[in-house]
């Protein structure tokens, strides 16, 4: 991974009954996929704060992917339709913001869709390689002797490198 | 007007409301954290032990006050205006040494005090020209405490809507673009410009619009756009007092605004509207949760403190009161809160109900872009 090309952070935000088990599935077949991606398990899709993206963007991911269960499968009845609603209104504001549109991606991939995890890691890897890494603005901090808390835990951690 | 029942009540009663613990003012060990007070026992110079430090030696004469104004409207002026008669209390209480808006003093006498000398500065507005950098960075010298003052010191405001454009954007914007502009030779504003009399100067223009505490290091906090009459009481009082909670603190109830909304009890327990409206396509129900009418209201993500002014006005709130504890990021977390209460289920019903909300960013991020993880627009 030492060749000079951009190895992207990719934050996956799974869903623990479908994606997560089809990205356990993928790992059993023997399918390899690009080792970008940080998998985070939730209980659903729709315990996704769109925090958790803006935050994990903040601290040095260059792209997130969310998976759930296909619609009507939610374990939970209605929170893939909760993370649809969200993701929707969020990718709207981040475009707002200049994040282009391939860096978050909603997939839903059932838990027998182990081969879909992997193409969809490929090609989301291959995408936010092609954008280049995502840099944001950096937030000012006050220069000086007096030191305050940032108000955010966030502030001074990053991702290490892939 | 500054007795202990304003500064008991001020954190009290949202405490109480929605029974959860929290620290208030009254509750505060005598020795605060700030560094400022003496030991007790020291009363050489005459002073009670517990006399706040930061208010000067001298008991006759009375803390320095000064407010000031970066990149704002004005209106956080009008809030302290907005005192009435309470006002009198505060000239009473203080010495007003610096006040530009309302007062003839001049930057020269600020910086002829000595480092520390006024006792609390209270400064509104974001920072985008150098020299609002200065007189940040000046007043935080000469004051004791600092206090950001209203929405746009707090979080960025309604000035920090411009960091969803580049400098150059907003300057071609009001100079070139905008239909009633007029401007042939493609004038811009110029830092320097030698006259016939002498060279005349204006601040420069920074890249972007900044909060007050990612400039200087900010003591406290009072949010609202503008801090309503009953925090800046409460705020002055607690300062007077030196009843204050640790630094950083923001001097507002630690709850949402939906607690001491009036319409809480209409809030249904499961929001699921089909489509947002906005104000002017509705007449609002002036009993009903503004939410479940299909209002954008940011009630459930803003902190409280203002007894809903706005919901009283029949308008949604849009977010002045800046996030709550624990918040992250206030406009990722009122844009769950906003997308969740929607009845849609599929791309299509998704589409139709957003529809009214154009702009999300302007939207949720309306008072406190600067103070977001995005920050700013991507490649500003």
């Amino acid at each position: 991974m030492s060749d000079g090309t951009f190895q992207p952070r990719i934050v996956a935000f799974f869903c623990n009954w479908c994606t997560y088990t089809a990205a356990d599935l993928a790992g059993i077949s023997r399918m390899s996929y690009e080792a970008n991606v940080r998998v985070v398990r939730l209980m659903c899709s729709g315990r996704l704060d769109p925090q958790f993206v803006v935050v994990a963007l903040r601290q040095g991911a260059d792209g997130v992917l969310i998976g759930g269960c296909h619609p009507g499968d939610c374990h939970y009845q209605v929170g893939n339709h909760k993370a649809l609603r969200r993701f929707t209104l969020l990718k709207r504001l981040l475009r707002q913001m200049g994040i282009e549109d391939e860096r978050v991606r909603l997939e839903w991939i059932a838990a027998s869709e182990g081969d879909k995890v992997q193409r969809v890691i490929n090609e989301m890897v291959a995408q936010v390689r092609t954008l280049g890494p995502l840099r944001l603005t950096d937030i000012p901090q006050p220069h000086g002797d007096v030191v305050i808390e940032p108000s955010c835990c966030c502030a001074e951690q990053t991702m290490p490198a892939p | 007007m500054l007795s202990n029942s304003v500064t008991a009540s001020f954190f009290g009663s949202g405490a109480q409301r929605n029974g959860r613990k929290r620290l208030a003012v009254t509750e505060l060990p005598r020795e605060l954290p700030l560094g400022l007070m003496e030991p007790s026992g020291t009363d050489e110079k005459g002073l009670s032990p517990n006399y706040p430090r930061y208010l000067g030696e001298n008991v006759m004469s009375k803390p320095k006050v000064g407010f000031y104004w970066c990149a704002s409207c004005g209106g956080c002026e009008e809030a302290i205006v907005d005192l009435a008669a309470d006002i009198l209390g505060v000239v009473a209480a203080v010495d007003i040494v610096f006040w530009p808006c309302a007062m003839d003093f001049k930057r020269e006498d600020v910086e002829a005090m000595a480092d520390g000398e006024m006792a609390v500065c209270f400064v509104n507005g974001a920072v985008r020209t150098s020299e609002q950098l200065e007189m940040a960075e000046l007043l935080r010298r000469k004051a004791g405490l600092v206090v950001a003052f209203g929405s746009c010191a707090h979080t960025g405001g309604i000035p920090g809507l411009a960091n969803l454009y580049s400098r150059e954007g907003v300057l071609a914007a009001a100079y070139d673009t905008a239909f009633s502009t007029l401007n042939p030779e493609g004038m811009r504003p110029q830092t320097a410009y030698a006259a016939p009399e002498g060279t005349v100067t204006l601040p420069e223009l920074h890249e972007t619009v900044k909060k007050l505490d990612q400039v200087i290091p900010v003591d406290y906090y009072l949010p609202g756009c503008p801090p309503p009459v009953k925090l800046i009481t409460g705020a002055l009082g607690a300062i007077l007092e030196g009843k204050l909670p640790p630094k950083g603190s923001i001097l507002a109830p630690e709850i949402a605004l939906c607690s001491e909304c009036p319409r809480r009890d209409s809030k249904p327990e499961k929001l699921d509207f089909t489509e947002f409206k906005r104000p002017h396509q509705i007449i609002a129900d002036p009993e009903l949760c503004l939410l479940a009418q299909g209002l954008l209201c940011l009630g459930p993500s803003t902190r409280a403190g203002c007894d809903a002014a706005c919901i009283k006005g029949n308008m949604p709130c849009t977010g002045c009161g800046g996030p709550l504890e624990g918040s992250k990021d206030f406009g990722a977390n009122a844009l769950s809160a906003a997308a969740s209460a929607l009845e849609a289920t599929d791309d299509a019903s998704i589409a139709v109900g957003l529809a009214e909300v154009p702009d999300p960013a302007g939207a949720f991020y309306r008072y406190s872009l600067p103070a977001s993880l995005l920050y700013a627009k991507k490649g500003n």
